[in-house]
């Protein structure tokens, strides 16, 4: 384990910044969120970010290819694949358990090449939740806010900062940065993991009713009269779908510029009356079942496909970010019958 | 104000067991005490979990707009401030007002928990409403905030205790002792220069992440289908591609609103990035202050907004150059 003092915390960001990109959290008018780090920028790693660190390797808007005429042929040029090495600095355990998530869906079975490329040059560099909030549910899915994971994990405790590989990826990382680092032993460490442990317990949200649900729930599910009053409350916004970590539909768009036309993809939201448009109309006219979309996607429909795996990481940011307080922890403790 | 909720809570059953109304579109208890949520409740569910407190800031009057076909009666609980958004949805014939039994609120302000964690406070297990002052319980301990420095912003600009429209009224209110004059935050950016505004704005609007949270909870913005909802429009988005859409879609929307807006202050309560939109809509009020005479969108039904309504006496275009910008 190595350590650094806290207030030598710019000289490391610095050195990383010179050799490549660095994503952190960094607070603009009081709103902390991922953004690549510049010598002078606001970085609080004490607050849980807004957004979750998805986009950085499912940014929310990225080019795809371009179209363009020449004479009277149609060029069409590959959006370009992320060839060199970044850092996301100071993610979360939530965040990094999306990360797999994530994978599941981008990596398993059809591949997604932008992912890849993105998941294949950034370094994660976890952070241990010193204090959660009473917004957060992690527990719930086996997440330690202790144990962060990711290439390096790294805690704040004592005026230092911990950093401790966990990866090969992450030991390289580390192998090139080590003069700025003493050694240390992990007690302090330890402490705070103790320390952190016992505010887990206390947290109120820690007794989700999960056996209520999964891939075999379906039928079970599908048509509860609950749905209605629960939808009722929605206002169709899509700040749930955008602040969640693990959301991962998106949109394919064209764009007429100047001289052709631009493909992207954007992040889409169930909420959206559009969602998985077709020819022929959309799946779903109703909002209740745009609403409904949503939680068996994450409840059900994941882990029917994914081994039995929920794809909620309980970072509670839809818990903490909707406008009228509807969230998967209110339909979950309503459905599963201990409201 | 549990007594408050208690006195609500059994007019409203009273509404319900003689049949006034069909539904209630109140608030139901959460997780914690802050995290209330609009809801419907029928003569089937009863009140169960009804609640009425200090975060009970949202304004319910929008969730009527999606009732305007149904034939059912709608009690509604609506705080002063709300009651423009009332009036202002009758006027654009956007809700049946037959169906509506309106209870109006007394009210003295309501709490952002927002506020409350940017104060460093996290862990919230409950929140203790002591009128002048809040304690607050957490898992990291208690502490105490001044009541006023947490209120919802639209509180700290509070319009006053009256309520412009209702059906019977339930509670004293009081104004709540504003903080800030109304178009102090409009002043400050007037006072800028075109650069120095600009980059305020752009900084702001960076953050923007499209979730529409703003459009959606606003009781202007009624559209069926939204223009940036309209794939055949080919300004549809479902995110800022571009700096360019960052600003466009947020000043469309003021201009879309302009007139109309109540300035219930909505949109900035429900931006999970915390941008300032109302600071838009507000440079709008106050501009149509200043051409056309004091005017309040939602004072009354019916009335006819200064943008609509040609008189002779209107502004000339030369303004835009006369005020250089501002």
């Amino acid at each position: 384990m190595k350590k650094l003092a806290l207030s030598n915390l710019n000289s490391l960001y610095n050195a990383i910044n010179d050799k490549m990109k660095l994503y952190l959290p960094i607070e603009n008018n009081g709103a902390v969120n991922f953004g690549e780090y510049s010598d002078g920028a606001n970085v609080n790693l004490n607050k849980m970010t807004i957004k979750s660190a998805k986009d950085a390797f499912f940014p929310q808007c990225e080019d795809l290819s371009n179209f363009k005429k020449e004479g009277k042929h149609i060029i069409v040029e590959q959006g370009e694949l992320v060839s060199e090495n970044f850092v996301i600095f100071g993610v979360r355990a939530c965040d990094v358990r999306a990360f797999h998530i994530l994978d599941t869906v981008f990596l398993e079975g059809y591949l997604d090449t932008f992912y890849e490329a993105r998941r294949k040059h950034g370094i994660v560099i976890s952070l241990s939740c010193n204090k959660p909030e009473e917004s957060c549910f992690c527990s719930n899915f086996g997440i330690d806010p202790a144990e962060p994971k990711g290439d390096v994990e790294s805690y704040i405790t004592d005026g230092y900062m911990y950093f401790n590989p966990v990866t090969q990826k992450g030991a390289e990382f580390m192998a090139q940065f080590d003069s700025l680092f003493e050694n240390s032993d992990d007690k302090a460490v330890k402490e705070l993991q103790v320390k952190i442990g016992d505010i887990v317990g206390k947290l109120p949200l820690s007794n989700l009713p999960l056996n209520e649900f999964g891939g075999d729930k379906l039928d079970a599910l599908f048509n509860r009269p609950e749905w209605q009053g629960l939808s009722e409350s929605c206002i169709g916004c899509g700040t749930c779908t955008y602040v969640c970590p693990t959301c991962q539909c998106y949109d394919v768009k064209d764009y007429k510029t100047n001289t052709g036309v631009k493909r992207f993809r954007c992040w889409d939201s169930c909420m959206r009356k559009d969602f998985t448009m077709m020819a022929h109309g959309t799946n779903r006219p109703s909002h209740l079942q745009r609403f409904r979309q949503r939680f068996m996607h994450k409840l059900v429909y994941h882990p029917a496909n994914h081994n039995g795996e929920f794809s909620c990481v309980g970072c509670g940011r839809c818990v903490a970010k909707c406008p009228v307080s509807m969230n998967i922890v209110k339909v979950m403790k309503t459905l599963g019958g201990n409201k | 104000m549990q007594g408050l909720e208690l006195k609500l809570k059994e007019r409203l059953q009273k509404l319900l067991d003689d049949g006034t109304v069909d539904c209630v579109i109140g608030w139901t208890k959460g997780e914690f005490i802050y995290d209330v949520t609009p809801a419907i409740f029928t003569k089937e569910s009863g009140l169960d979990g009804f609640v009425y407190n200090s975060f009970c800031g949202a304004n319910l009057s929008k969730y009527l707009v999606s009732q305007i076909t149904s034939d059912k009666k709608f009690a509604v609980i609506l705080k002063p401030c709300d009651t423009y958004s009332m009036n202002q949805l009758i006027t654009e014939h956007r809700v049946n007002r037959e169906n509506i039994y309106i209870i109006g609120v007394g009210c003295s302000g309501h709490i952002d928990i927002d506020k409350v964690k940017a104060q460093g406070v996290s862990g919230i297990t409950n929140v203790i409403d002591n009128d002048n002052n809040i304690i607050i319980n957490s898992i990291y301990g208690d502490s105490k905030i001044e009541k006023a420095s947490v209120l919802l912003s639209k509180c700290q600009s509070c319009k006053g205790s009256e309520l412009k429209i209702s059906d019977e009224i339930i509670g004293e209110g009081i104004k709540t002792p504003t903080c800030d004059e109304r178009f102090d935050g409009v002043k400050k950016l007037e006072a800028m220069t075109a650069e120095e505004r600009f980059a305020f704005w752009k900084s702001e609007l960076s953050k923007c992440i499209r979730c529409n949270a703003c459009r959606n909870i606003c009781p202007a913005c009624t559209c069926r289908t939204c223009v940036f909802d309209n794939a055949r429009s080919n300004v549809a988005a479902k995110a800022n591609a571009t700096e360019f859409e960052e600003k466009m879609f947020h000043i469309i929307r003021a201009f879309h609103v302009a007139g109309r807006c109540t300035d219930c202050g909505e949109c900035s309560r429900v931006c999970p990035q915390s941008i300032p939109l109302h600071l838009l809509n507000r440079k709008f009020i106050k501009d149509i202050n200043e051409f056309y005479g004091d005017y309040q969108a939602g004072e009354e039904s019916n009335q006819r907004n200064p943008l609509v309504n040609f008189t002779e006496s209107d502004i000339e275009a030369t303004v835009i150059s006369d005020k250089e910008g501002k």
